[in-house]
């Protein structure tokens, strides 16, 4: 049992990341990772909807007749984003109006839909309910990573805005790198989205492919009969 | 499984239909709850923002609510009914907050509140919004620059008509290389703002002696084309 769930973990951080491996939800990705803050919020917010959406299909599942699956998923994730949408508006205000109108493109977004669709359909709500958290969790890093390397990259700051997510007294978090800084607009511009999660994505790559050559040469060395 | 095709279509329905009422149901639920947090907050937000431009100490009305309805005028830009508040002192007229929009900006509109006090001075003006490109043309935002405290204390008599542009065109205005559109649009849409003021003065400050009931004004504004 324990083994399901370190599988799950590991598949929405790393493996089946949905940020840098599957590539879903690129719009959100691309467009909110202007700094280090927006993309960990959007990103936090998409991993409490899809964890709740997940672990809410999984025990009624066996209720939905396959023909309306869809219209009847993506009704429970309307309904959870909108709920998440108000409840921001209510008690965050700030953080609100800068995520302004990406909360309710998180209904639209591939990634939700698409574990709700080829998880929680199929398992149980516990495992569910982890898996969407652990898939968004590992979108919410993708995007706090990106969204800070263009913040660095762009305007030489990190963390800005954190006193919009937890009042004036956190301003003091913000580090400036470099006070003389001017800037690299490209970075902050659309375009920096492309070249950082493109960097990012070589990246995890890179750390995978080292692996499997690591793995491969032990295998020689212990095993040498087996390959070939 | 014998299930005819109607029965199948009836239990499909059937479970639709129940999600969506569920769905409805919790909606419901969750606006009512957040309903008065929302509108608490939004009123507090637009306090913060009038507190930056026009000092608390300048009224001791209840802002928000005093208010006069401006039809769509050019000077302001606007192509909808816009708001007007009515800052009051001791019940003497002490400034106006206008709402504008500079159309000519670098990238869609840019929607300003502008604070003038009752001797047709700028108290503040803030950028409510605007699609400006980050880094360049956003320093009219006093999130990114302190530029928009230049039109600070600023007024028609103080500065006049021709002056109200940015050095480059030969106004008095300083603006940064690289992106002289949007303060050009800022600058015109404030002057324009000051003029809109300026004609419809008396309007603004006969209308609406109620200070908790706001009121719909039936007075033609002045100075408009049709």
């Amino acid at each position: 049992m324990t083994n399901q769930y370190k599988e799950i973990a590991l598949n929405g951080l790393w493996k089946q990341n949905s940020g840098v491996v599957q590539l879903l939800g690129m719009c959100p990705t691309l467009a909110v990772t202007t700094s280090a803050v927006n993309g960990l919020s959007l990103g936090l917010a998409t991993a409490i909807v899809m964890a709740l959406s997940n672990g809410s299909v999984s025990p009624v599942r066996q209720f939905v007749p396959s023909e309306i699956r869809v219209p009847v998923f993506i009704l429970v994730i309307a309904t959870l984003v909108t709920v998440i949408d108000m409840s921001l508006n209510a008690f965050a205000h700030p953080l609100h109006k800068v995520l302004g109108i990406f909360i309710p493109l998180i209904v639209v977004n591939c990634i939700v839909l698409a574990r709700v669709e080829s998880f929680a359909a199929k398992n149980d709500a516990v495992p569910s309910l982890l898996d969407g958290f652990m898939m968004g969790t590992g979108l919410a890093l993708v995007l706090g990573v990106l969204g800070g390397l263009r913040e660095l990259v762009g305007k030489g700051t990190l963390f800005s805005g954190l006193d919009l997510v937890f009042g004036p007294a956190a301003k003091q978090f913000v580090l400036t790198v470099n006070t003389d800084y001017h800037g690299f607009l490209l970075a902050v511009l659309p375009p920096g989205a492309f070249l950082g999660l493109g960097s990012l994505i070589a990246l995890r790559n890179w750390i995978e492919i080292r692996k499997t050559a690591k793995t491969n040469a032990a295998s020689d060395l212990s095993q040498p009969a087996l390959i070939n | 499984m014998a299930e005819t095709p109607i029965q199948h279509t009836l239990k499909t329905t059937v479970t639709m239909m129940v999600f969506a009422l569920i769905g409805t149901a919790l909606l419901a639920y969750f606006f009512e709850i957040t309903r008065v947090p929302i509108e608490a907050s939004e009123k507090e937000a637009r306090l913060a923002l009038f507190k930056q431009i026009l000092p608390e100490s300048a009224y001791d009305n209840a802002l928000l609510t005093d208010v006069v309805e401006l039809p769509p005028s050019a000077l302001l830009g606007s192509q909808h009914t816009t708001i007007a508040n009515i800052a009051r002192l001791n019940h003497q007229v002490a400034g106006v907050i206008l709402e504008a929009v500079a159309h000519d900006g670098y990238s869609g509109d840019i929607k300003l509140l502008i604070a003038i006090r009752a001797d047709g001075s700028i108290s503040g003006v803030r950028v409510l919004a605007h699609k400006e490109t980050p880094g360049l043309g956003d320093y009219i935002d006093i999130t990114h620059g302190k530029w928009i405290q230049l039109f600070n204390d600023e007024s028609l008599s103080k500065s006049p008509p021709q002056s109200w542009q940015v050095k480059k065109d030969g106004g008095k205005f300083d603006y940064m290389v690289g992106a002289t559109i949007t303060p050009r649009a800022v600058v015109k849409a404030v002057l324009k703002a000051l003029e809109f003021f300026e004609k419809n003065k008396k309007m603004l400050f006969t209308e609406v002696k109620n200070t908790t009931l706001p009121s719909v004004p039936s007075m033609p504004i002045q100075g408009e084309k049709p």
